[in-house]
């Protein structure tokens, strides 16, 4: 398993934000991680990249347990969230190179070049990262992701802030990355539509528990909806109704 | 310790400094104010003592160390800021780079930076204004590197606030030296603070550098137990801030300020 999560736990003044989680990402699969606002989603990522501590649980990536060996452990990972944009007072190509310094990367003017021309960032290479359009912006965040072959690929809205097409370039390259490497992708996204074309399976997060778990295409109809949207929003507005289906 | 990682938390301040002519203006523009206003001053006191005291190194070579120590300082306190307030701690702190190397980093940073200064600072006050460093001997050397420490320690102590309680106690920070200058007694003897400041003066080990300055302007020697004491202390500072800024990092990591730095929770 390149993550396996078990009774993670996290309160914050006596409430609980992620209350016994347990889940696993196999490696070529892609994972989604849904639910709605404040149900958990963030804090279980921060968790997973050693930013937040947990109160209770085991986090292994590529079995590595993090609590004990974290430099190890996030060597093996990486991450690009809407939230978390590259330093926009240094260029593409600055960034790139601190970042790949920063994960250890090998051969890194060899990968930094290979990361430039998947993500199409070659007439950017010399530009501030702060004058870039927020699409540009997040495929900059991409390329730094994918600098060190992640075992586990985090991504937080990966397209949240991308057009259609740029969107769909993005899926193809994210799907061909997980397909192509012995890698697994966590993806958080409130898009229904991409979470069906993109993941193989899906895991529904309502006040810090999984309340559902299983294949995009299929889970709906199991609990009586329509859509993955309509599960959606019975997951953020009925969420007890749906936890015995 | 990987060097690599090391290396790129320096490299990011080299950007940054190569990309921007005001952040590399900093490095000397205050340090250069503060040497020609104390220059002019130490020229204007020889002026009207006459030769029964030089100035030149009692007071414009504590202004040149201390502002060197400031240097220091700030230095690793500004390597930090730009972290903060590119809103980077998620992506620094997500990657595999230990606080360790992290705080290395910020001290190579802050090496490179005050080294510059100082050179700066040493050229402008021999060529115009007459210091030589010569007049302090070999002791030049344990001054620096006493007030160098000290800068260091000051420094990640001031990283650790900023880390603790957010961008806004950077309004903390900059005064930091401030407060300190009259407790270390920069331009005066401790003899002439109260009891109660010669106590506090007694525990900063820059005190003990000034007091040394100021025994060889006057032509004595200064006295050993001064730098066994200012060296015993700095690397006690040193200790308690690195211990300072580790525990403030696992305070920040449990409640997650650090991961709300960047991230809504969840």
């Amino acid at each position: 398993m390149v993550l396996s999560v078990s009774g993670l736990c996290k309160s914050y003044s006596g409430k609980a934000a992620v209350d016994g989680v347990s889940f696993q990402v196999a490696p070529h699969e892609v994972v989604g991680l849904l639910g709605p606002n404040g149900a958990g989603k963030t804090t279980t990522i921060s968790m997973i990249l050693g930013v937040l501590s947990a109160d209770g649980g085991k986090i292994a990536i590529d079995g590595i347990d993090i609590s004990a060996a974290r430099s190890q452990a996030l060597a093996r990972t990486n991450f690009a969230a809407v939230y978390a944009a590259l330093p926009g007072n240094m260029t593409v190509m600055e960034n790139l190179r601190v970042f790949g310094l920063m994960y250890d990367v090998q051969d890194l003017s060899q990968r930094i070049e290979s990361v430039i021309t998947t993500f199409d960032l070659a007439p950017f290479r010399r530009q501030k990262c702060g004058a870039l359009s927020s699409g540009e912006q997040m495929r900059v965040n991409l390329a730094k992701a994918m600098l060190n072959s992640p075992r586990l690929l985090l991504l937080d809205e990966p397209t949240a802030s991308l057009d259609p097409s740029a969107a769909r370039d993005i899926r193809d390259k994210i799907r061909a990355f997980a397909a192509e490497n012995e890698s697994g992708v966590l993806w958080t996204s409130h898009n229904m539509h991409e979470v069906e074309v993109v993941c193989d399976r899906v895991l529904f997060m309502s006040r810090g528990k999984i309340l559902l778990e299983g294949d995009p295409r299929a889970l709906p109809a199991r609990h009586g909806k329509a859509s993955l949207d309509d599960l959606f929003v019975a997951v953020a507005r009925e969420p007890l109704t749906l936890g015995e289906a | 310790m990987n060097p690599r990682r090391i290396s790129a938390v320096f490299l990011r301040q080299f950007y940054l400094m190569r990309g921007n002519l005001p952040r590399f203006l900093t490095i000397f523009v205050w340090v250069v104010v503060d040497i020609v206003l104390w220059g002019f001053m130490t020229r204007y006191l020889n002026g009207v003592m006459g030769h029964a005291y030089n100035f030149v190194p009692a007071i414009l070579g504590a202004v040149l160390l201390w502002g060197f120590m400031n240097r220091v300082m700030m230095g690793v306190a500004m390597a930090f800021m730009e972290d903060c307030w590119a809103r980077n701690f998620l992506n620094v702190f997500a990657s595999p780079i230990t606080i360790g190397e992290y705080v290395c980093g910020l001290v190579l940073s802050s090496v490179a930076t005050s080294v510059i200064g100082l050179v700066i600072m040493l050229g402008l006050a021999t060529l115009v204004f007459g210091l030589s460093v010569f007049a302090y001997g070999l002791m030049a050397f344990p001054f620096l590197l006493v007030l160098f420490m000290c800068g260091i320690a000051l420094g990640v102590f001031a990283t650790g606030i900023m880390l603790r309680f957010g961008p806004a106690a950077e309004w903390l920070i900059w005064p930091m030296p401030a407060v300190l200058s009259p407790f270390a007694g920069v331009f005066y003897p401790l003899s002439v603070l109260p009891r109660w400041m010669q106590g506090v003066a007694h525990i900063l080990p820059p005190s003990y550098v000034f007091e040394g300055i100021r025994a060889i302007a006057h032509g004595h020697a200064a006295a050993p137990s001064l730098l066994v004491w200012a060296f015993g202390l700095a690397i006690v500072y040193m200790l308690l801030a690195s211990l300072f800024f580790m525990h403030t990092y696992r305070m920040v990591v449990r409640t997650g300020r650090l991961a709300r730095y960047s991230a809504e929770s969840g």
